[in-house]
């Protein structure tokens, strides 16, 4: 069976691998938008964050003998913890200034991060087993689904949409929505601002970190697994509208999606397909599809 | 500052090593050109700095043209690809320009990476240095020496004289107080797409010259941490600073020459010193400096 002179198993597979990246655009570009929303820092080092959560399953399962589902629940929390370490010590003397030195500064985190592991683990990729109860896979008749592959999209699907709703839809949410455009009035009603920025930080990273403990039985661990995503993600992020929850968790998995056409159709555009798309639509709609012209 | 560079070779500084001081010294203050004074961070540097290089690089060895046509045409394509590029990104502000010049940069790195012609990951190598006007012969390392020292002072000459030229006041005006600027009836987008311009134009001449001098287009010059390398340059020497980003760049490149050794350290060291610079030392070296003498550098 073909579809437009494309074979169905290769063109699914294509779709399957895109809506894959799609889930870890959609994860990374929903961290950066929430950090982005509540501190406007575009947080250069989201990308070493979700390597340094690749590295804790693997340093968990390593050294401590913690299996897969006990590195999904403790690598975010620990990366989270490094994050909030960070925003406490360095990030939050940024707030009053441009916000570009916030980019700069985790620009060179990102650096530090990078450099330090790549002297401890070199630069080649280290490989990380998928957890025995997620192998096998379905044969869905017309191609065969991996359950491991079924199991990302789908938890980083539930993840997005939670995060979303909490943001939009919960008391907690509102506090943060408020925080965003007004600090001292939310201050004044006697809520702890400084501590939730840092929560949110801490949070936001937890999510990358999340997402690279997916990532590791997909791809190897390796110290620079984060440097290259982190650039396609900003531009997800700036397609999508920067700060928008629902415009990063939309546009992660439909350029994933857009992404992974190209590679059936037109191969040699489909790292560059992304841009492109940027490009169109900045000069069409500047704020991006879902964000707000200010 | 001049009397420094004719001098250094005869003082036993290898000459190569100064050679590439003042093209990564150029591409600085072209950078700075924009970010300094224009108030806009780029981070796609790169693509005008190895995008040069290619041009260069191929005109020169594929098409045997001479240095000086090289350069120029090279010089030529970034002005070009800045002024498309200027169009897209001077739409946003800020941060989003930051990010916009970085997705634009990584389109030209991946064509950088997948065109035909600059041989992918190997590069364009064993380009001819050439005969400058088809005289004099490159290869000689004086010649060579004072053809790069040449550009670096006709560059650097031009920025300071856009810097202070009526242009450049404006555009300074423009990153104080944008709002204010055009409610004075200047055309704020017009005065960054032609600071933008410039600056791209200088990072390729920078480019080619380096392509030239080393023989070599790379897919390091187009990666995004090149761009990287420029801010932290202009970072450490002092940003808005007309000498700031000559001594950035040589304090980074020396750094990188005699640190090399250390492999991924010296990523390491990058990153402290930019989180140092952005956290105590926010005005840089020169600017440090300035402030004490009370003098602007």
């Amino acid at each position: 069976m073909d579809i437009f002179g494309i074979p169905v198993q290769a063109l699914m597979g294509q779709l399957l691998i895109g809506l894959i990246n799609g889930s870890f655009y959609a994860l990374l570009s929903l961290g950066l938008a929430v950090i982005f929303g509540l501190l406007n820092i575009i947080n250069f080092a989201h990308g070493a964050f979700y390597m340094m959560g690749a590295f804790g399953a693997y340093l968990l399962l390593n050294k401590l003998g913690l299996n897969y589902w006990w590195a999904l629940l403790l690598s975010p929390i620990i990366v989270g913890a490094v994050g909030v370490v960070l925003e406490r010590t360095m990030l939050k003397r940024l707030y009053q200034l441009d916000h570009l030195y916030g980019l700069l500064l985790t620009f060179g985190l990102a650096l530090i991060i990078q450099g330090l592991f790549r002297n401890e683990f070199g630069s080649s990729g280290l490989p990380y087993a998928i957890p025995a109860q997620l192998s096998g896979g379905q044969n869905l008749g017309f191609m065969f689904l991996p359950n491991y592959r079924a199991w990302v999209i789908v938890a980083s699907l539930i993840v997005c949409l939670l995060t979303w709703y909490v943001i939009e839809h919960t008391r907690l949410g509102g506090y943060l929505r408020a925080a965003t455009e007004n600090p001292q009035l939310v201050q004044a009603f006697g809520i702890n601002v400084p501590r939730m920025i840092t929560l949110t930080f801490g949070f936001g990273v937890g999510l990358a970190a999340l997402a690279g403990v997916m990532a590791a039985p997909i791809y190897q661990v390796g110290p620079l697994m984060g440097a290259d995503l982190i650039i396609v993600v900003f531009a997800v992020v700036v397609i999508g509208g920067m700060g928008s929850i629902m415009g990063a968790i939309v546009t992660g998995f439909g350029l994933g999606l857009v992404e992974g056409l190209t590679k059936v159709f037109y191969p040699e555009a489909s790292t560059t397909v992304i841009f492109v798309i940027m490009t169109i639509v900045l000069l069409l709609r500047p704020a991006g599809l879902f964000g707000a012209e200010k | 500052m001049m009397v420094v560079l004719i001098a250094a070779p005869f003082l036993g500084v290898y000459p190569v090593f100064m050679m590439k001081v003042m093209c990564f010294a150029l591409f600085a203050c072209a950078f700075n050109l924009l970010l300094g004074f224009g108030g806009l961070l780029s981070f796609g540097h790169a693509m005008f700095l190895g995008g040069a290089g290619y041009a260069a690089a191929h005109s020169a060895k594929v098409w045997g043209f001479t240095p000086e046509l090289a350069v120029l045409f090279a010089t030529a394509c970034t002005a070009a690809l800045g002024w498309v590029t200027g169009l897209l990104a001077i739409r946003r502000q800020g941060i989003y320009f930051a990010m916009i010049t970085l997705a634009l940069a990584q389109m030209v790195f991946f064509f950088s990476l997948q065109a035909p012609f600059t041989h992918g990951e190997d590069g364009i190598q064993a380009v001819p240095r050439g005969k400058l006007f088809g005289l004099i012969d490159l290869s000689q390392p004086s010649a060579m020496y004072i053809f790069v020292l040449l550009i670096f002072v006709i560059g650097f000459a031009l920025i300071y004289r856009i810097v202070h030229s009526p242009f450049g006041q404006v555009l300074q005006a423009i990153r104080e107080n944008e709002a204010r600027a055009i409610s004075l009836g200047y055309d704020a987008d017009k005065f960054k797409h032609r600071a933008y311009v410039l600056s791209a134009t200088l990072s390729g001449l920078a480019g080619a010259t380096k392509a030239i001098l080393f023989q070599l287009a790379s897919l390091t010059d187009v990666h995004w941490g090149m761009s990287g390398e420029v801010v932290l340059m202009t970072l450490v020497g002092g940003m808005g600073t007309i000498f700031g980003p000559v001594v950035g760049a040589a304090v980074i490149v020396t750094m990188q020459n005699y640190l090399a050794e250390l492999g991924a350290w010296v990523t390491v060291v990058q990153g402290v010193i930019f989180v140092i610079c952005v956290l105590l030392f926010r005005r840089g070296i020169v600017g440090e400096i300035g402030n004490w003498l009370k003098k602007s550098l």
